[in-house]
């Protein structure tokens, strides 16, 4: 039964989705990236990490990561996924290695180089992280605090285009209604969706997605990943999502690196991936794997 | 499945050994309340036993009279400029703790050395107990409402940012994350993430200090010679019970005000 599931085209129920969401640009989802045609805007080259003392989270790593793609992670927990996309942003830093990001070296930058480039990438959690005091509108702005200096950001002086930008990125996220709601009164599709707001507002090249949808129903989870997929249609920007869902990943990814042990075994488009690159990623067979 | 099976219920005995351990404890104090009374020489039996009479006495003595009612208004004054004295300590005290708290969290330090300093500060002052600080500092700043300000100042400052240091731990590690991921600066984390996620809790705690302090508030004023605290302690040395129980009942009722407004306060911003 697992094995049909894996080889099942899975045109069909995307096209159901796609109509219960949003009306989604059909030669857009048709459209075959050939991945050559597009540029590079990162590439990831021998990252090594290891925390204190301990033996190594992540060994070797090198992958270029091209624009407008959605690239899945996807591995066992402890494989070292959540590490890899937080050194993308160098939230955690690698002992050795190089990130080139746009024609530049990411690991040296400091201060306000190092704050520059993270607006250009924005980042979504699993437990969402936003201000639960505050209304959706402020927490999307917090999206534009890295352009900001110290004191405009304490004091909220947001201009009235970035006020704007807000409004219409809240809107085309469907959370319109919750705009002056506090985030703690939220659903959690609905806290997940101020969460790409909050990353949008950045105007990046690159979201991160540490785990997007764990926390979520499948309804809401499909929500989203549809989203983040128009998202790196429509606007280009590249996708990067943490998964623990291995037919989600294969659904909506333009490619799948598969980490075991903190090392990349598998990096190639959905259609490559076999019963036996799946037992390489998980250690398992795929029959004693859930794969829903 | 099947490895499952060399394990026998009966084989478990978590539930008896916590029995056990409870059984213990009990045991255990029961030695250190008969230990420690044989030590300082108090009987618990003839303690219990001097309770009737005790409080006969206090009915006898201390029932005022239409005669010391008519002294309230003093009272009313000393007591209120005592709750007036805790309240700005507690409020100084709490601008300060904040501070010290967001360096001393392990979350919004800004490095290792000025973590541990902001803790040693906090800690120092807040194990000198505040009757401690207050027979201190009447030496050198002398029996006026300044030493009583200090006093309380120290001992809130002390408690306060080991407070708000857990508040801060607690709330805020995920939006500290997001944010430094957006780019913001340390002062936008902390004034956008940390501060709206911990103010309830931190207002909350600067509360029940205040209710706190008007309570050690009357013993400081005792030490120090100003506020309510300087009224008991004069009517007391002149044998006036009645005045003593007036000044006592006004305490109680004016502590039980404030623990009612603050609780309808809690209740808004939580």
């Amino acid at each position: 039964m697992n094995v049909e599931t894996l080889t099942r085209p899975d045109n069909t129920a995307e096209k159901k989705t796609q109509e219960v969401v949003f009306p989604f640009p059909e030669e857009a989802a048709q459209e075959k990236l050939s991945v050559e045609d597009v540029p590079v805007i990162m590439e990831i080259k021998n990252i090594d990490k290891s925390y204190s003392g301990s033996s190594k989270v992540l060994k070797d790593i090198s992958f270029d990561i091209r624009k407008g793609e959605v690239l899945s992670i996807i591995g066992p927990s402890g494989a070292g996924k959540s590490t890899l996309l937080r050194i993308i942003n160098r939230m955690i830093e690698p002992n050795s290695g190089v990130i080139r990001f746009q024609d530049k070296d990411t690991l040296n930058m400091k201060g306000k180089a190092l704050r520059h480039m993270r607006t250009d990438i924005g980042m979504i959690f699993q437990h969402y992280n936003l201000v639960d005091r505050l209304s959706v509108f402020e927490n999307v702005l917090h999206g534009r605090l890295g352009y900001k200096s110290s004191l405009q950001g304490i004091f909220s002086m947001y201009s009235e285009a970035e006020k704007e930008k807000a409004v219409e990125i809240i809107s085309e996220l469907g959370i319109s209604e919750q705009i002056y709601s506090r985030c703690d009164e939220l659903s959690g599709g609905q806290k997940q969706r101020v969460g790409i707001a909050r990353a949008l507002i950045q105007d990046p090249k690159i979201i991160l997605c540490d785990e997007p949808i764990a926390s979520l129903d499948p309804n809401s989870s499909r929500i989203i990943m549809e989203y983040l997929r128009r998202i790196s249609r429509e606007k280009d920007i590249t996708i990067i999502v943490n998964l623990h869902q291995l037919d989600v990943a294969k659904q909506y990814s333009d490619r799948i690196i598969g980490l075991n042990d903190g090392s990349i075994v598998f990096n190639d488009v959905p259609e490559a991936i076999t019963a036996e690159s799946i037992n390489h990623i998980y250690g398992s067979n795929l029959e004693e794997l859930i794969v829903e | 499945m099947e490895k499952s099976s060399s394990i026998h219920a009966t084989d478990i005995n978590i539930i008896r050994k916590k029995h056990m351990k409870l059984f213990i404890t009990g045991l255990i104090l029961l030695a250190l309340i008969i230990v420690s009374g044989s030590i300082t020489n108090y009987n618990h039996i003839d303690g219990l036993a001097s309770i009737p009479a005790a409080l006969q006495w206090l009915f006898a003595n201390m029932y005022f009279s239409g005669s010391t009612l008519s002294r309230l208004p003093t009272v009313l004054r000393l007591l209120w400029e005592t709750i007036l004295i805790s309240i700005v300590s507690t409020t100084t005290a709490a601008f300060f703790a904040m501070i010290f708290a967001i360096v001393g969290s392990k979350r919004t330090s800004v490095n290792g050395f000025l973590m541990y300093f902001a803790k040693l500060v906090a800690s120092i002052s807040r194990n000198i107990p505040v009757v401690a600080w207050a027979l201190i500092l009447v030496l050198s700043f002398g029996t006026n409402a300044a030493t009583g300000f200090l006093a309380l100042f120290f001992g809130t400052f002390g408690f306060l940012v080991r407070a708000f240091i857990e508040t801060i731990d607690e709330t805020s590690g995920d939006t500290v994350e997001a944010l430094k991921a957006t780019g913001a600066t340390y002062p936008q984390v902390i004034s956008k993430a940390v501060i709206p996620e911990s103010m309830p809790q931190m207002f909350s705690w600067v509360l029940f200090m205040i209710e706190t302090n008007i309570r050690s508030a009357t013993l400081v004023g005792l030490l120090t010679g100003t506020g309510i605290g300087y009224l008991f302690d004069l009517y007391y040395k002149q044998l006036n019970y009645e005045m003593v129980s007036l000044i006592t009942l006004a305490i109680v009722v004016a502590v039980l005000i404030i623990e009612a407004i603050s609780n309808l306060i809690r209740r808004e911003i939580l």
